[in-house]
């Protein structure tokens, strides 16, 4: 590798494409429904005017962009205006409610940026072996991935452990409705038509965080953000002084980031999810993470954008789109002429650099775009009256759950969800349970009557589930974090109980 | 009164006929293309590779978007509710179209359905890791007969081409295996490339896509694919079988005779581009001509040949 292709990349042609991708993806990014799938679909055809390596450092720009977009109405609006972003909502939302908004967009930007950057690097120089991590999991080790994330719910339910897992069930039970993914079975449809293409994960997003915060915005005469008497800007000092202090944390959640987003099956809901509750995990106890921590923010963001750099691992070297957009963006090439798969790196190899040095531009530039669209968002948010901003808003969720595929059983799917969340959380009950199930529930179905055909066949069950050492390290780790709070809790009951 | 009306028909035929047969059917803006799965798999690579030639030749935009849900299911029960003026088509696959409704109500049938064109096939390949020690056909059917069931092979989905082509093989050669169900051909891939399975049912495009990576043992073709000259087929080798998964277009049952006949053409067009062609089949595809005009006898053979095959497996009552 030279760096005859970093300059090819910097072509001006090239940095304005990635400059318009990074505005375009975040503006799509940050509004519920629109997905980076979607604007990449109606893109493609605009590149293939292109040379392969434009083409392709648009595309990655728009995939960046609306990664990071997604962050904004998570925090503003208590709603992840991608699946990635769900753990943001966590500290993003209860921080903007306490006048934190523009900190918290400032960090989110910062913290996706620094991820961004590790995916990218690991792209850079690490892709070829990197890519074994995608052949290493199994479907056992998917079934095990999934049980992990159902076991943070444990660890994210404070104190609701209970109310939590039910959720986390009722989830799972959501997401056998339809046709079953591999058995191609109909289910649980009561022979309605409506119900035959399930439960989706970015409508049931909408629903059952966007609606409930819309209800209670109508139900309540307070502002829907406390401001401060005069918001001059985006917070970029603090922010920035606040990133420095939790680098570990960063640099931890982009790791994580980088490896799941490498996993064909995970993909950024989960990576924010692993990076938040390991920030959770190794908490100082001054920090009340679910409460508007920054560290919770920063961890979500880093790791979600270091799935982008990730994803391209498989897609690059293997062939193997690890996302949705990934797929998209290996047709894009397919078109151009260029193959993919094995021989990628060592036919196109002057593309793929191309490509990296493109994607590291876009991040970068994410940086000063990030925070000036945040800044404009954030001041739009607050000062919007609450006459105008809900039935915006509410629009807007109609509009994008339709769009995503043209599909009135989803907008009908997406407001009951939306008032079934409002009302069980009135007992307690978090939509973030229920989300967790819904998207990890046919993971962990799958890989588990994959590897049980797998097992049975070669007459090694037990030796297919828990032989395994990938399988073994997830289920250490399960049960650390299933146990773990249960200790912590009677440790301080026992240390309360002396005088 | 009705002799009014009859008048009125003859004249817009002569308008028609004097403008000429195009008038009554024609593109006016860009068309909307609907993949009713994700991306990345076969229909949306053969879908992006028509797109440019469709420009090119008709002047119009062929914006492709994704309908997933209910493996195509809620994509096809909803076409003949979108609009019929020929701005609207929709991509097909076979066995799904076929096969679904036949299990249970999902509110599209396959007769229902207005096919115009099929444009190209998969053909149905057993692919093995390039390190596997099955270097032959031969030697994993061996393996099976020595081992029956142990032989596990993944492939994309459940009653899917790839699945009934396991069941049709696994007939003719007399051996037990054991088939996985994967999400889709990537998945499949990926778990033959991570040694899950000791093979996968595949198509030739996962032979074009891996290269080097991946040995092919057979395809289901009638002759050997230009880009495999030294893959044997399945006929060579003893087994009767050749098919794959088919892909055709649809517009909704309202569009006319003429918006039909129009479509039908144009894909045709595209269909015997040599550049489109050659980018085809160097994808691993293998091309089709069925038109509009000989839908109705094709379909009727694949129907009979899907289900007889689906209700020997059990897979339908």
């Amino acid at each position: 590798m030279d760096f005859s292709q970093f300059v090819a990349a910097l072509t001006p042609f090239n940095i304005a494409l990635a400059l318009f991708g990074v505005v375009a993806g975040t503006v799509v990014g940050s509004i519920p429904g629109l997905t980076a799938t979607m604007a990449l679909a109606v893109l493609v055809p605009v590149t293939f005017s292109m040379d392969p390596a434009s083409a392709l450092i648009l595309l990655g720009a728009i995939y960046t962009g609306a990664i990071y977009g997604g962050a904004y109405a998570a925090i503003l609006l208590n709603t992840p205006g991608t699946p990635s972003a769900i753990a943001t909502t966590f500290d993003g939302y209860p921080m903007a409610k306490r006048g934190d908004g523009d900190l918290a967009v400032a960090l989110a930007c910062f913290a996706s940026v620094f991820g961004g950057m590790v995916g990218a690097l690991a792209l850079l120089f690490l892709a070829p072996p990197l890519s074994k991590v995608a052949l290493a999991f199994g479907p056992v080790e998917y079934f095990w991935l999934s049980i992990f994330g159902l076991s943070l719910i444990a660890s994210l339910s404070n104190g609701n452990l209970m109310k939590g897992l039910a959720g986390g069930a009722f989830g799972m039970l959501l997401s056998t409705v339809g046709v079953a993914e591999i058995s191609a079975d109909i289910r649980l449809t009561f022979g309605s038509q409506t119900l035959i293409g399930g439960f989706g994960v970015v409508g049931a997003l909408i629903g059952l965080y966007c609606i409930p915060v819309l209800i209670d915005l109508v139900a309540v005469p307070d502002r829907h953000l406390k401001v401060e008497e005069n918001v001059k800007s985006v917070r970029i000092g603090d922010a920035f002084r606040l990133a420095m202090r939790s680098k570990f944390n960063l640099i931890r959640s982009s790791v994580i980031g980088t490896l799941v987003g490498i996993l064909p099956g995970a993909g950024g809901s989960v990576a924010g999810l692993v990076a938040y509750s390991e920030a959770k995990r190794t908490a100082k106890p001054h920090q009340k993470f679910g409460e508007g921590e920054p560290d919770g923010i920063m961890a979500t963001e880093s790791a979600n954008s270091a799935t982008v750099g990730g994803g391209f691992i498989p897609t690059l070297v293997l062939g193997i789109p690890g996302t949705p957009p990934d797929a998209i963006v290996l047709g894009a090439l397919l078109v151009q002429g260029v193959r993919t798969g094995p021989v990628m790196f060592t036919q196109s190899g002057s593309i793929v650099y191309t490509f990296i040095y493109g994607l590291l531009i876009a991040t970068i530039l994410m940086l000063p775009i990030g925070l000036l669209i945040g800044r404009y968002a954030y001041k739009s948010i607050v000062t919007i009256p609450k006459a105008v901003l809900v039935p915006t808003v509410g629009f807007m969720t109609i509009i994008g759950t339709f769009s995503i595929r043209n599909s009135v059983s989803d907008v009908i799917i997406m407001l009951c969800l939306g008032v079934f969340g409002w009302v069980v959380a009135r007992f307690g009950f978090a939509a973030s349970p229920i989300v967790l199930g819904l998207i990890l529930g046919p993971i962990a179905e799958q890989g588990f009557v994959q590897g049980w055909t797998i097992g049975a066949a070669t007459k090694n069950l037990f030796g297919m589930f828990f032989g395994r050492p990938i399988s073994q390290a997830i289920l250490a780790f399960t049960l650390i974090t299933l146990i773990l709070p249960i200790i912590l809790a009677r440790k301080k009951a026992r240390v309360g109980a002396e005088p | 009164m009705l002799k009014k009306q009859l008048l009125k028909y003859a004249a817009a035929v002569a308008i028609c006929a004097t403008i000429g047969t195009t008038s009554a059917a024609e593109l006016k803006g860009p068309v909307s293309y609907i993949i009713p799965f994700g991306p990345g798999g076969e229909s949306d690579i053969s879908a992006r590779f028509q797109q440019p030639f469709f420009k090119e030749k008709f002047g119009k935009d062929l914006v492709i978007s994704y309908q997933p849900g209910g493996g195509g299911a809620v994509g096809w029960a909803s076409l003949n509710g979108l609009n019929g003026d020929g701005h609207t088509i929709m991509g097909v696959n076979l066995p799904h179209i076929i096969i679904k409704p036949a299990q249970k109500d999902v509110g599209f049938t396959t007769e229902g359905l207005n096919t115009f064109y099929m444009f190209h096939y998969t053909p149905d390949a057993i692919v093995v890791t390039a390190d596997s020690p099955y270097k032959t056909l031969a030697d994993l059917v061996a393996d099976a007969k020595a081992n029956p069931g142990e032989v596990t092979m993944s492939g994309s989905g459940k009653a899917s081409a790839n699945h009934l082509a396991q069941i049709k093989f696994d007939k003719l050669a007399g051996t037990l295996t054991t088939y996985v169900p994967f999400k889709g051909t990537g998945a499949a891939v990926t778990a033959l490339l991570g040694k899950q399975t000791k093979a996968e049912w595949g198509y030739t495009t996962v032979g074009a896509k891996q290269g080097d990576a991946v040995r092919m043992l057979a395809v289901a073709m009638d002759e050997r694919h230009p880009l495999f000259p030294d893959v044997p087929t399945f006929r060579e080798l003893g087994y009767d079988m050749t098919g794959g998964a088919y892909r055709g277009i649809a517009l909704p049952d309202t569009a006319s005779a003429e918006t039909t006949k129009l479509w039908s053409d144009m894909i045709g067009e595209i269909n015997n581009d040599g550049d489109f062609r050659k980018q085809m089949l160097d994808g691993g595809f293998a091309m089709l001509d069925v038109g509009a005009e000989d839908m109705e006898a094709f379909m009727a053979a694949r129907v009979e040949e899907y289900l007889n095959d689906a209700r020997e497996a059990g897979l339908i009552k």
